[in-house]
């Protein structure tokens, strides 16, 4: 049997990782857009203060793409080192992305980075420029194809388990690429990131404006921020990951999760702003509804029924019976391949039949190794597994939100007073802008938390459970590492804040051109 | 598809070999150089002419790695699995390793206090020297087959330990590895630096190479008489599905030897790594760096495709159950998967040569103590 603790620790740990990974990189995607736009202003116009622009903005990217790099590749190693049975399960899907990723994207984005910060005396302006541009395209790119493998591992479309290899193999690349969770996500993924980059600007150059110091920058800085913010948080909103929760049936399970709906309702139905889900008693207690959003939200109609609970457990036991099927008929096929060196017609014939659900009766590793031999009892459990756990997916989906429309209050009165130019006499607004900083790395990583949480029990949707997904390590391995990495992630983060505030402090001062606010007052 | 299932394995087995010599060859000299950096920098000023000679560059070099570990994950996931799993603590080890470099690059000189730039320059020589080390270190491992086999799931369990991969021969080989990155580093650092800084690359050049030719000879030596290679004694078709539990191995004295006998030109790729070597000393001596660069490239290229060489068809040899060793012909993807790989790579890395290829040459030039004071604010 798999060491529970193992399990734990293996998540715990790419929880860790991975959400520390993705404080840097919505910024990073943000924030290269916004230097490209800045810099194309420059080109066009030949106004220096928007090379100035770029290069402050991107002295800040540079702290933030350092931590970013090196997060990252913690990322790839982590799925050899702690997830390997995982690795060689869908390996040959869900590698090729990353691999693709890596030619593709990280490539250009890694080699044009340093030609971005020292190529500035070397290049033309308009070559720079491009350098500038593809920095920007590499670190989408590089999102885009995470994003397909992570939508794969949502809604694995375009492969199939073969016997004889032991894993799922790619049947069709073009529907791994056009997966429509991938899609919906990406878009949602990168918008949010612009918006992270957005308010990231938005806020320190309200902060420059209520110190009133370097105004011409600053209220620069505010105006294409805001405009690209508001874009961007409007695409985030309209845009939502929800709409592909409609794609596959884990999916579906995530989005009643979400809503903590226990029962399924007739279209269309209420969605539950407030309440505390209870997974025990199978109920949300002091809930208050509001009547058929949810339902237009998750299906786009009024006619559409969004499953309950309930009934979701009641369709998850019986694939569970019908895996248990698949698993007697795989042991059956690997002990002719073994015995008789080829498999009998009428097995593989009815094992097509139950494939499908051969996941679903892995579930019962859980419980039993052998799988066939399962209880009723354990067979019901494996069914509540199905479910992820509501209370943190119902809160985590929230605050995002929340979050989110916090956002689109603040960009939008931005842009307002941007557009009046009244913008630095707007004292409150601007407070608020500094103070809305953190509001986009909340909403990022809670995204996160509904999309993975949400995503359990399993790490391939439907067809590899989390529990069996690990490697074969010792818990000790695993608190030696989690130690490791909660250590230097602390050291890391600190020493990155730490240079974020100096040098977001000091402003465009930092780039010694002479023309800023803490030059002017000492000689130099 | 203008391939076959067969010839598909054996060309992602050589595209690996592609990946894994051009991280070798670019990250390789960053890494050597990171290595060398408290030793051949005696000051601050130096240090920084020696961290912005690959500042600009190293990042994308950095991305050979990244990319390589990426084409074992989609081209052969088994061993991806069983190797990332297997070297648990020595890869976490790296990983922390690696951490420094990002950070170590750019933050150190955002402050002027000398300590913070002092535990960054050990950071940077840490993320060199220990990653150079510990990939010989898995490399040496290789060679003499890792404790690892499958259940019928194709579960791995690895039953060794993390000292034991520290064993003598594993640990020449790291001094195999060190050596040759450093020397390369050492070369590349010498085209450009000049003055005192390109003096000591030539020591460390000669150094090194000699350090690297020494244990490069010893470990031949060593594989030929000392190590048991092993042999596939029977196994499936080739293009037959991946199934690393249908064939039998067995472990035999002097089997590394076997694919140099059979093929007696593969001889001069031993050859390669000596002489390369060789002539990267002497055209460091007489001043002529780039010559040199070239002549360190050939000889990383000559010891990677040796120890290829070696082990063909082998790529993870287990010492515990032979027959369960991941080779060429059992770890590989599907068709499908190898294919887009293929045409991905075929695609994408002359592409990437191509660019950076411009990058290079328009960061081209001699980094010298003035270019540093003259950017003060900007350098790294």
């Amino acid at each position: 049997m798999i060491d529970e603790n193992v399990v734990d620790l293996s998540r715990l740990q790419f929880a860790i990782t991975a959400m520390y990974h993705f404080l840097f990189v919505p910024l990073t995607l943000g924030l290269s857009f916004l230097m490209a736009i800045m810099e194309s202003v420059y080109v066009m116009t030949n106004k220096q203060i928007y090379r100035d622009m770029t290069m402050f903005w991107g002295k800040l990217f540079a702290i933030n793409f350092a931590l970013g790099v090196t997060t990252g590749l913690t990322m790839e190693f982590q799925f050899g080192t702690n997830w390997a049975y995982y690795s060689h399960y869908v390996g040959d899907i869900f590698g090729a992305p990353l691999a693709i990723e890596g030619m593709m994207a990280f490539f250009l984005e890694s080699t044009m980075i340093g030609l971005f910060f020292f190529g500035w005396d070397r290049l033309s302006k308009r070559k720079h420029l491009m350098v500038t541009w593809l920095v920007a395209f590499g670190s989408n790119m590089s999102a885009l194809w995470i994003l397909i493998a992570n939508g794969w591992m949502q809604n694995p479309v375009g492969a199939e388990f073969n016997y004889e290899t032991m894993r799922m193999e790619l049947t069709s690349f073009a529907e791994v690429i056009f997966n429509p969770v991938a899609q919906v996500k990406f878009v949602h993924t990168v918008a949010a990131g612009y918006v992270t980059g957005s308010i990231f600007v938005l806020g320190i150059s309200a902060y420059y404006m209520l110190q009133k110091r370097d105004l011409a920058f600053a209220t620069r800085s505010f105006a294409v921020a805001s405009g690209f913010g508001l874009a961007s948080i409007l695409s985030v909103i309209l845009l939502g990951d929800e709409s592909g929760y409609t794609a596959g049936e884990v999916q579906k399970v995530k989005l009643a999760a979400i809503e903590a709906e226990w029962e399924t309702e007739e279209a269309p139905a209420a969605f539950t702003a407030f309440g505390f889900p209870n997974q025990e008693t199978q109920h949300t207690d002091y809930a208050i509804k509001i009547p058929y959003v949810m339902g237009i939200i998750a299906t786009r109609s009024l006619h559409e029924e969004v499953l309950g609970i309930k009934d979701l457990i009641k369709i998850g036991e019986q694939h569970i019976r019908e895996g248990m099927i698949a698993y007697g008929l795989f042991k059956q096929l690997r002990k002719e391949l073994k015995e008789e060196g080829k498999v009998r017609e009428e097995t593989k014939a009815e094992f097509e039949k139950y494939k499908k659900y051969l996941g679903y009766g892995l579930l019962l590793k859980k419980y039993t190794v052998n799988v066939v031999d399962a209880t009723e009892e354990q067979i019901k459990k494996a069914a509540l597994d199905t479910i992820p756990p509501v209370a943190p997916l119902f809160w985590a989906f929230r605050i995002m939100v929340a979050s989110g429309f916090l956002i689109l209050l603040v960009l939008l009165l931005s842009f307002y007073f941007t557009a009046t130019r009244t913008i630095v006499n707007q004292r409150w607004l601007l407070w608020g802008a500094l103070f809305a900083i953190p509001l986009p790395w909340i909403a990022c990583e809670m995204g996160w938390v509904v999309a993975e949480v949400g995503r359990q029990p399993w790490t391939i949707g439907g067809i590899l459970p989390t529990h069996l997904s690990v490697s074969t390590r010792t818990a000790g391995e695993l608190y030696f590492s989690i130690a490791g990495f909660i250590v230097f992630y602390t050291v890391l983060l600190v020493v990155e804040m730490y240079l974020m505030f100096k040098y977001a402090r000091l402003g465009p001062s930092s780039l010694h051109t002479g023309r800023y606010h803490f030059e002017k007052e000492t000689v130099k | 598809m203008i391939f076959d299932y067969e010839t598909l394995k054996l060309i992602t087995w050589l595209l690996v070999g592609v990946l894994l010599i051009g991280f070798a060859l670019m990250d390789g000299f960053d890494m050597g150089i990171g290595a060398l950096l408290p030793f051949l920098g005696k000051t601050d000023e130096e240090r920084r002419v020696i961290i912005n000679s690959i500042g600009a560059t190293w990042e994308g070099n950095q991305v050979w790695f990244v990319t390589a570990a990426g084409a074992i994950f989609a081209a052969w996931p088994i061993v991806y699995a069983v190797s990332f799993s297997g070297f648990y603590l020595a890869l976490l080890l790296t990983l922390f390793a690696l951490f420094f470099r990002p950070v170590g690059f750019d933050y150190r000189s955002k402050l002027k206090d000398p300590r913070w730039r002092s535990t960054w320059d050990w950071g940077l020589f840490v993320g060199g020297f220990v990653p150079a080390l510990i990939f010989g270190i898995a490399f040496g491992n290789l060679l003499q087959g890792v404790p690892f086999h499958f259940d019928d799931e194709l579960r791995a369990f690895y039953t060794g330990s993390f000292l034991a991969l520290l064993n003598p021969f594993a640990l020449l080989a790291g001094v195999v590895s060190l050596s040759m990155l450093v020397m390369h580093g050492a070369v590349y650092l010498q085209i450009r630096t000049t003055d005192v800084i390109h003096e000591r690359c030539k020591k460390a050049v000669k150094l090194f190479g000699v350090i690297f030719i020494v244990s490069f000879a010893i470990a031949g030596v060593w594989i030929a008489y000392g190590i048991d290679g092993f042999k596939v004694i029977s196994m499936p078709a080739l293009d037959a599905l991946p199934n690393p539990l249908a064939k039998t191995v067995e472990i035999a004295p002097g089997a590394w030897m076997s694919n140099y006998e059979t093929y007696s030109w593969s001889m001069l790729l031993p050859a390669l790594a000596f002489v390369g070597a060789i002539i990267a000393i002497f055209w460091s001596m007489f001043n002529a760096p780039v010559l040199a660069f070239i002549a360190s490239s050939m000889s990383i290229v000559g010891v990677i495709m040796t120890v290829g060489m070696a082990m063909f068809p082998f790529v993870m040899p287990s010492s515990t159950n032979p027959s369960h060793s991941l080779i060429v012909w059992d770890s590989a993807s599907s068709y499908l998967t190898l294919t887009i790989i293929f045409w991905a790579s075929v695609i994408f890395i002359p592409i990437i040569i191509f660019y950076t290829s411009w990058v290079y040459s328009v960061l081209r030039g001699k980094i010298t103590v003035e270019h540093i004071r003259d950017n003060e604010h900007t350098s790294y």
